[in-house]
């Protein structure tokens, strides 16, 4: 077991925090998906990685100056997020509440784009640019703080802002949050809630892209990533709160720091020790430590 | 044609159809045999995954941690411990997969619908994350390997052929148990839980009971497959235990036919041929196992087997409808008046 001074603990901090927040960018969509529309979206990890390739595209295409980042940020989100807008209205709109249709089908789309990704990127593995000057890393006080960490860390808590004040101050929030309290009231008042449902689906995958498009410089991008990183977007998911916003936070934060401080001092158990309070969660409060009944 | 006979009728014609698969098997090639034996393994578990879902009407991502159990127990008592016999390895797996589905029941059965989905799925993912993690107990993500079965009174096991007519004996003992299963009263009560949870409650039934009972003896068939997939494949890795395959034994029941029985069973085949044998041809065959995740939904929604069934109504309906035309034609008197 690796002997624990402050210096450690620190840099183990700090790479807790920012794993947290690249947890955030992946999983929040998630939960957004399932507080509106009650859809176990399977494949949200799968777009997920979908944006990384969008963002080698990008990159190959514009190049990778500074400014090139936000471009496929922006444009590997859009482009997944149309692309689920279209599932959504031609396959999952039509399965209703069957949950289980719903599981199949989004599986289905996860192995579909699994290959896709191989025939269109071939099966290598990729690591994306990180641009100048996210490149290296700022030494304080003796402990290395890598900047790309910061800037996911920056880009969460962005992403949070204004996932927040879109939620709870905008008209378009207060929409959303009608059809997710009472859906049958809020189509008797006029909303439209299958474009709602849509749309919520475009968002919360345009998050998990463009976490993809950020993370592709940081876990990589290859096939097999959706599938690793898919057991951490549900235990964010299920610890917070299904479909809660402070629920993910929280999620996120208590899920990246097990991971990476149990790694470090329980290597073998320490999936165990992340999962295992996700199932006791669960059984004692089905809708997790945030979400609503 | 009266009830049982037609029950009698179906029965046959199920004995009919595995004792054909009995005796061409022998003359397929190895792979084919073991994709076959393979196919088998998993109706198991698409079947106790249909007493929950199909029958019960509780739909589990978690059938994956048992098949986990069976296979891991078996794996390491064969590694381990010297000249270990089939009946040990059975017990220990049947055992454990039993006492994991008790406890794991206690926390599931009062979750319902989509949360009974995701509380399941964290059992998997549990399962996994220790198969993954655990190398001093589960070999980590190398696995482990050299899962020689041993002897039945004699008879080695390691010959495909007669690893291939064990797994079927093994099949048959368990589609006939889970038959007597739906068939007695208490499969009726489980079915009447699935339509109406409430109204059984009016009854008296004790319906958490009947629940958590049904979700016990499935975990504890999907056991079964577990050490028999050990076996097979002399080999256990955690990609054989993870979510995927909970997902997969949810497809072999929706694409076969849920709460019919043989039905995930044909599932399982049709899965198994998928990825095993259409792999060998196609490269990229993720794109058709995808595509039949999505089609068998959006198509056949009630499975094969229900497809099958509607396709008879359709035909005795219009038997029925094309016997009463020449009634009609003999007594062209009375179509005149």
């Amino acid at each position: 077991m690796a002997v624990f001074n402050l210096k450690n603990f620190i840099e183990l901090s700090f790479n807790s925090l920012s794993y947290a927040a690249l947890l955030f960018l992946l999983a929040s969509g998630l939960s957004i998906i399932f507080g509106v529309m009650r859809i176990v979206n399977l494949a949200h990890a799968a777009f997920f990685l979908l944006g990384g390739y969008m963002a080698l595209t990008v990159y190959r295409v514009i190049g990778t100056a500074f400014w090139t980042l936000p471009v496929a940020m922006v444009v590997g989100g859009g482009v997944v997020a149309l692309l689920s807008m279209f599932i959504e209205r031609y396959f999952l709109r039509r399965l209703g509440q069957d949950t289980v249709a719903q599981v199949l089908v989004t599986v289905g789309f996860a192995f579909i784009l699994f290959d896709s990704n191989i025939i269109i990127w071939t099966g290598d593995n990729y690591m994306l640019h990180r641009p100048w000057p996210l490149d290296d890393s700022t030494v304080i006080g003796g402990i290395s703080f890598p900047r790309y960490r910061a800037f996911m860390i920056l880009a969460a808590v962005l992403v949070w802002a204004i996932l927040y004040f879109a939620i709870e101050r905008t008209r378009a929030g207060a929409i959303v949050r009608a059809t997710v309290d009472d859906p049958q009231m809020a189509r008797g008042i006029g909303i439209n809630t299958n474009i709602v449902q849509m749309s919520i689906y475009g968002l919360g995958v345009f998050l998990s892209a463009m976490g993809g498009v950020v993370g592709g410089s940081f876990l990589g991008v290859s096939p097999g990533i959706d599938f690793q990183v898919l057991p951490y977007a549900f235990a964010v998911v299920i610890i917070g709160g299904l479909g809660s916003l402070t629920g993910a936070v929280v999620g996120s934060i208590v899920v990246g720091f097990m991971d990476n401080f149990g790694t470090a001092l329980f290597p073998e158990l320490s999936y165990f020790a992340l999962f295992a309070p996700m199932a006791i969660i669960l059984a004692v409060k089905p809708t997790g430590l945030f979400g609503r009944g | 044609m009266s009830r049982l006979s037609s029950e009698l009728k179906q029965v046959f014609w199920v004995i009919a159809a595995f004792g054909a698969l009995g005796a061409v098997t022998p003359f397929f090639d190895d792979y084919t045999q073991t994709i076959i034996t393979r196919a088998l393994v998993f109706a198991i578990m698409a079947m106790s995954l249909d007493i929950l879902m199909g029958y019960t009407g509780l739909r589990s991502m978690g059938h994956g941690v048992y098949f986990a159990f069976g296979a891991y127990s078996t794996a390491i008592l064969v590694t381990k411990v010297k000249g270990v016999g089939l009946l040990t390895l059975f017990g220990a797996g049947l055992g454990l997969s039993f006492l994991v589905a008790a406890f794991l029941g206690f926390l599931a059965i009062r979750a319902v619908g989509v949360y009974f989905l995701m509380i399941t799925l964290s059992f998997s993912m549990v399962v996994w994350g220790l198969a993954y993690r655990w190398h001093t107990v589960t070999g980590g993500d190398n696995g482990i390997a050299g899962i020689l079965p041993p002897p039945l009174f004699g008879i080695s096991l390691q010959n495909p052929v007669a690893f291939f007519y064990f797994t079927l004996g093994v099949f048959l003992i368990c589609l006939g148990l889970l038959y007597l299963l739906v068939k007695s009263p208490f499969g009726k009560t489980l079915v009447g839980i699935r339509e109406g949870e409430a109204r059984m409650k009016m009854l008296g039934y004790n319906t958490w009971l009947h629940k958590y009972l049904a979700f016990v003896i499935s975990g504890t068939f999907a056991g079964i497959s577990g050490v028999l997939w050990a076996m097979l494949n002399r080999f256990i890795a955690p990609t054989d235990v993870e979510l995927v395959t909970s997902v997969e034994a949810l497809l072999m029941v929706a694409l076969g036919g849920p709460a019919t029985l043989v039905g995930p069973a044909i599932g399982a085949a049709i899965v198994m041929f998928l990825r095993y044998w259409v792999s060998t041809f196609i490269e990229r065959w993720y794109l058709i196992l995808g595509a039949t995740y999505i089609i068998t939904i959006l198509y056949a929604r009630e499975g094969i087997l229900g497809k099958v069934e509607g396709l008879l109504a359709w035909r005795k309906a219009g038997r029925e409808a094309g016997a009463a035309i020449p009634r009609v034609q003999k007594q062209p008197e009375e179509i005149r008046t």
